[in-house]
């Protein structure tokens, strides 16, 4: 099962998690991002686009399915302006066992940050405002996935 | 043949609008082939399209490089690097 959700809405890591757990399963994994305050923000602004972004989504989520046997992929991912402190994303994982919980769970997180069309915008107390530039890190992390060492199997 | 565009994050705003028609000639042939094409407009245009290796590009909701083909195409975007998660 796929639960995809793009949404500004908050959501409720606790029921998601319940959910889940409801699936018969040994093992959840969950991953939840938050805005950071570095450097006096005060405003996250999520950009994607919408007519792409759940099928991107779901796309990862059946790439994990493929890869690890899980029975259920959550992929939650707000839009719109957000503050210090508010969860941005979240990312679960079910599976008979840890390891494919935790390997999916962290593979998902880092493919979101390569290959979802969202776009953060940057807004700091003091006014000024920047569009958050593409790490070099998150490209890596990504991309080790790739390399032989990393696949279960 | 008509093309929808989309722009988003620093493109739409340089640019000035997030979606526009347009008909390229049919020598434009690839996205890096319409990027060119459209940064000849100048003015926002250029400042946003005029370092193509700062984009990236979806086709009807695909991503894809920029020596991807637009042949049949009814949507492409441009967009910075993504940066969601």
């Amino acid at each position: 099962m796929i639960r995809i959700l793009v949404s500004p809405d908050r959501f409720d890591p606790g029921a998601e998690t319940a959910r889940l757990e409801a699936q018969d399963v040994g093992a959840v994994a969950t991953f939840v991002g938050l805005v950071r305050g570095d450097g006096g923000l005060v405003e996250m602004m999520l950009e994607h686009y919408p007519a792409m972004t759940g099928a991107a989504l779901d796309a990862l989520a059946r790439e994990a399915m493929a890869r690890w046997p899980l029975k259920t992929v959550t992929l939650i991912h707000r839009v719109g302006a957000l503050v210090p402190g508010e969860r941005i994303v979240f990312v679960g994982t079910a599976s008979p066992h840890r390891a494919a919980a935790l390997e999916a769970c962290a593979y998902l997180i880092d493919r979101l940050k390569t290959d979802a069309p969202f776009w953060k915008r940057e807004r700091f107390a003091d006014g000024k405002a920047r569009w958050v530039e593409a790490r070099v890190e998150d490209q890596a992390a990504a991309a080790l996935w790739n390399t032989a060492a990393a696949r279960p199997d | 043949m008509a093309l929808t565009m989309l722009y988003f994050a620093w493109v739409r705003e340089a640019i000035g609008t997030g979606e526009e028609q347009v008909d390229p000639p049919a020598t434009v042939t690839t996205v890096a082939g319409l990027v060119d094409w459209l940064a000849a407009r100048g003015g926002g245009y250029a400042t946003a399209l005029g370092e193509p290796a700062r984009l990236r590009a979806a086709v009807d909701q695909t991503f894809v490089t920029l020596d991807g083909s637009i042949a049949g195409a009814r949507e492409v975007a441009l967009f910075p690097p993504v940066t969601g998660g």
